[in-house]
């Protein structure tokens, strides 16, 4: 208490010193309210976060839910995963913002408004499951460096927005185009103007699916700031990285898009399966695209206590990247039995599909339930760590909650 | 003559006018500062209970202060080349990318080079013996296996 007081009097003192100026009507900022520009803020209260959220990082900011917060059949934007690389943009001024579309492989560089987008393309809504690339990192071995996510760094909502394939035809697209990489406002982590944070893509024939948008949109509200406001590029089913934020231009390639966070070993694992720990060369690394088949158990929480002869409800989520989920199972015998939930379809393609099932337990002890889908290719999730990668991508080991009946 | 005496006259009355807004702004300035500092300075009740948070003394000690071996204002554990840690390491990013990492002293490393190499961190010199060894120390690999138990499961009757 003393030291929050402290560390917020001095802030304020010392921001007003390096920027030669005043706070106008410092005597007016409520009392639990820090200026966005200040270190230590709440980031709940920032980003309108459910407290139960974990933070991960705060330059930049990283969050996560924890599997029972992603209950809701549309993730809600409390709830809703973040995951920057640099700072979000400051001052956004939406009236000016435009997007260019440029590179080798446009017949013309174009450039509309957010108003021309808006007015000149039909506008589309789907649920689209976006899921980190590295969500799961925590738990290889041995460890595996960047943001340790658990399993909350995933989240289906609904976007809104124009397709970018017909904003791209518009803009006429040549015929030795491979890519497409954005480019977006956030600045990066030394604030070096001539950094960007990240500028990813994904091959032409994904740009060009129908349900790959230019978002304006989340949850039929303008996206929040910190999700990308006002515009996004949405690619349901691969890395989240790939849905860039705050986007202002996008080139159409002719190679490989090779900006931030393409090359090296950003968001690639190895071509060939290797021993865990192994080292891997840059050229032996490739480009994550489709995410693999996962599941989780979103109630009940993780620690139920039951009484005996109680049956106990389950219910979730399941998602394959650019396949459908064929089934879901459950086992309460650590794999040696299994048997199926009730699977609904996807509302439209690329958004998590719901399982529920109804439980009986035989006698009283410590249970663990475990939920395992298969995707339409017959692939399941494995019940221990998939194939160890360097930095520690693509973990969709079953998700498990613990129950006692007593 | 008079027009010499009158264009000193003037030059005067400028130099006290002067004089006084200048003062005016410091003394506003003054007050305004000590204002925000401590909102309750002016108020004529002395005994208000907020009085004893008011009278926190802005040292150093306070802002690297160390309760149970963690360093409050970053969450860095306490050890030999801390401040070194500090200093270098969370200008760009927070300490909580670096502490929920662990790593052996050849990838700690590595990760620096490619800080160097990609994102504008400069050359450490002697201290990056002191930052590595820090973080071998303090934040090492641990073993997980291929599956971990759950653990720190919290308890709950399920009501339905």
């Amino acid at each position: 208490m003393k030291r929050r007081n402290f560390v917020k009097k001095t802030s304020l003192g010392s921001l007003a010193g390096i920027l030669g100026l005043e706070i106008v009507f410092a005597a007016k900022i409520p009392e639990n309210y820090t200026p966005l520009g200040l270190q230590d803020p709440d980031p709940f209260q920032m980003f309108n976060k459910d407290k139960a959220m974990v933070v991960l990082n705060s330059k930049p900011w990283n969050m996560e839910a924890v599997a029972h917060l992603l209950d809701d059949r549309i993730t809600p934007n409390k709830y809703m995963f973040i995951r920057n690389n640099g700072l979000v943009p400051e001052n956004i001024n939406v009236n000016e913002w435009t997007i260019t579309f440029d590179g080798e492989s446009v017949k013309e560089k174009k450039t509309f408004t957010l108003e021309e987008l808006k007015s000149k393309f039909t506008h589309h809504t789907y649920q689209l499951t976006i899921e980190c690339g590295g969500n799961g990192r925590s738990e290889f071995d041995p460890p595996a460096k960047g943001n340790q996510w658990t399993v909350g760094a995933v989240g289906c909502a609904t976007w809104t927005g124009v397709r970018l394939k017909d904003v791209l035809k518009e803009v006429g697209v040549k015929d030795d185009a491979v890519y497409i990489g954005y480019h977006a406002a956030d600045l990066h982590l030394s604030r070096d103007p001539n950094k960007e944070p990240i500028s990813r893509g994904v091959p032409i024939s994904k740009a060009m699916m129908e349900e790959t948008l230019l978002a304006f949109k989340m949850n039929g509200e303008d996206i929040p700031l910190v999700h990308g406001y006002p515009l996004r590029l949405v690619c349901g089913g691969w890395p989240a990285s790939t849905s860039g934020k705050w986007v202002n231009r996008i080139s159409v390639r002719n190679i490989v898009h090779d900006g931030e966070k393409m090359t090296g070993t950003s968001y690639k694992v190895p071509c060939h399966p290797v021993a865990p720990g192994e080292d891997v060369k840059e050229e032996d690394m490739c480009i994550i695209e489709s995410m693999p088949v996962k599941s989780l158990i979103t109630y009940p929480k993780s620690g139920a206590v039951i009484p005996k002869g109680k049956k106990l409800n389950i219910r979730g989520h399941a998602w394959a990247g650019e396949l459908e989920i064929s089934k879901v199972s459950y086992s309460i015998d650590f794999g040696a039995t299994w048997s199926n939930c009730i699977l609904e379809k996807p509302a439209n393609r690329l958004a998590w599909q719901h399982f529920k099932a109804s439980i009986d337990f035989p006698k009283t002890g410590y249970y663990e339930v475990w939920a395992r889908a298969t995707d339409s290719n017959g692939v399941s999730q494995p019940m221990l760590l998939p194939g160890w990668n360097p930095k520690g991508y693509l973990n969709n080991a079953c998700h498990r909650i613990a129950v006692k009946v007593s | 003559m008079s027009k010499q005496n009158n264009f000193r006259k003037q030059v005067k009355s400028f130099y006290s006018i002067l004089v006084v807004a200048f003062v005016m702004v410091l003394l506003i300035g003054v007050l305004g500062v000590t204002y925000m500092m401590d909102p309750s300075a002016f108020s004529s009740k002395k005994d208000t209970p907020n009085s004893e948070v008011v009278n926190v003394t802005p040292d150093n000690d306070d802002w690297d202060k160390i309760e149970n071996g963690i360093h409050l204002r970053t969450g860095f554990k306490d050890g030999e080349g801390l401040m070194t840690v500090v200093n270098n390491c969370t200008n760009c990013h927070s300490a909580q990318l670096v502490i929920q990492n662990r790593m052996n002293e050849e990838r700690w490393i590595e990760t620096i080079r490619w800080m160097q190499k990609t994102q504008n961190l400069w050359d450490l010199g002697e201290n990056e013996k002191v930052i590595v060894n820090y973080l071998v120390t303090n934040y090492p690999p641990k073993s997980k296996g291929r599956r971990e138990a759950l653990t720190n499961i919290e308890w709950y009757p399920l009501e339905e």
